[in-house]
């Protein structure tokens, strides 16, 4: 089983790389570019079988450790 | 006065620290390393600068789970003074013993210089001994302390009298260009509910003897040292 763990910056965080990847895409033409945000990407390998159980399992490892809720929003997928 | 100065794989300038605490200031300092599951009887605790684990998901991230953290935890809970510089400071904030966190600098730089910084209340063991017109000359060396917080928590720290240090030019004003890292309002330095855990950005102990060029890090240990004084003799009393 797979899960993949997406972490954002929250809306309200300065995202000062995602600001500078939107101006470099501005600069090369690309237009309607209204916002960029660079977060995380997690691919986790899980050797449950139970997938509800590895969900919460993760959604609790998301909470307090993968993510900084103070800072972050973090997306689950368990496939 | 028995310090102890947590070693993290990646801390640095945690011989730094051990060397003002006891060489300067005449203390008893020790390095501990964070597999240990306790502070053998320290009285106050430094958690220093550094990488810790390479800085690797977020500053502090997984430091904060070293089993020496529980130990630190329990230290605060009970009073203790714990002061948190650079990497310490993330540290603190991702055990949530301090709120807020510390973000990518604004200018996505790594900013190594000196800066001023205000101390903007005494009433802290951390600067109770800061001068009250006292402008404090100490370098920063970090890519990630821009300082971050809901617009509550904000709130709060400024009601309480929680921000200890905020980033100033030479006349002690707090504009955009003395902020080197985009802090929200100029926020270097800010202590507990309890105040007695306080954590900063900028390295005191890197400009605690005239030699290197500044001295003025040394008040923060001397305000400490001088409330763990008082401490004591409350708790003897």
């Amino acid at each position: 089983m797979k899960a993949r763990i997406i972490i954002t910056p929250k809306r309200a965080v300065l995202d000062p790389q995602g600001k500078t990847v939107q101006n470099a895409l501005e600069h090369m033409g690309y237009s309607g570019i209204q916002a960029v945000h660079v977060g995380k990407y997690l691919e986790v390998e899980l050797a449950a079988t139970d997938r509800e159980a590895a969900r919460k399992q993760l959604d609790d490892a998301c909470h307090k450790f993968l993510s900084n809720p103070v800072i972050e929003d973090y997306k689950l997928e368990v496939e | 006065m028995n310090f102890v100065v947590l070693q993290f794989p990646a801390s640095n300038c945690d011989q730094d620290a051990v060397h003002v605490l006891q060489n300067v200031l005449g203390h008893s300092a020790r390095l501990l390393w964070h597999k240990e599951t306790s502070l053998g009887g320290a009285d106050a605790v430094v958690i220093p600068g550094g990488f810790s684990y390479g800085d690797y998901l977020r500053t502090g991230a997984i430091a904060r789970f070293s089993p020496v953290m529980q130990a630190v935890q329990q230290f605060a809970a009970n009073g203790g003074p714990v002061l948190g510089i650079c990497n310490g400071f993330q540290i603190l904030c991702e055990a949530g013993l301090l709120p807020g966190a510390l973000i990518r600098n604004r200018s996505l730089q790594f900013r190594c210089e000196h800066v001023y910084l205000k101390t903007v209340t005494r009433n802290s063991p951390f600067t109770r001994k800061i001068g009250d017109s006292k402008l404090l000359r100490v370098p920063i060396a970090h890519g990630e302390g821009c300082y971050f917080a809901d617009a509550d928590t904000l709130q709060r720290l400024n009601a309480e009298d929680r921000v200890l240090w905020r980033y100033v030019n030479a006349q002690g004003e707090p504009t955009e260009i003395s902020n080197p890292n985009g802090s929200l309002e100029n926020i270097a330095g800010i202590c507990s509910e309890a105040r007695n855990v306080a954590g900063l950005m900028p390295h005191p102990e890197r400009a605690s003897e005239p030699l290197l060029g500044s001295a003025d890090g040394r008040m923060i240990f001397e305000s400490l040292v001088d409330s763990m004084a008082e401490r004591a003799t409350a708790k003897a009393a």
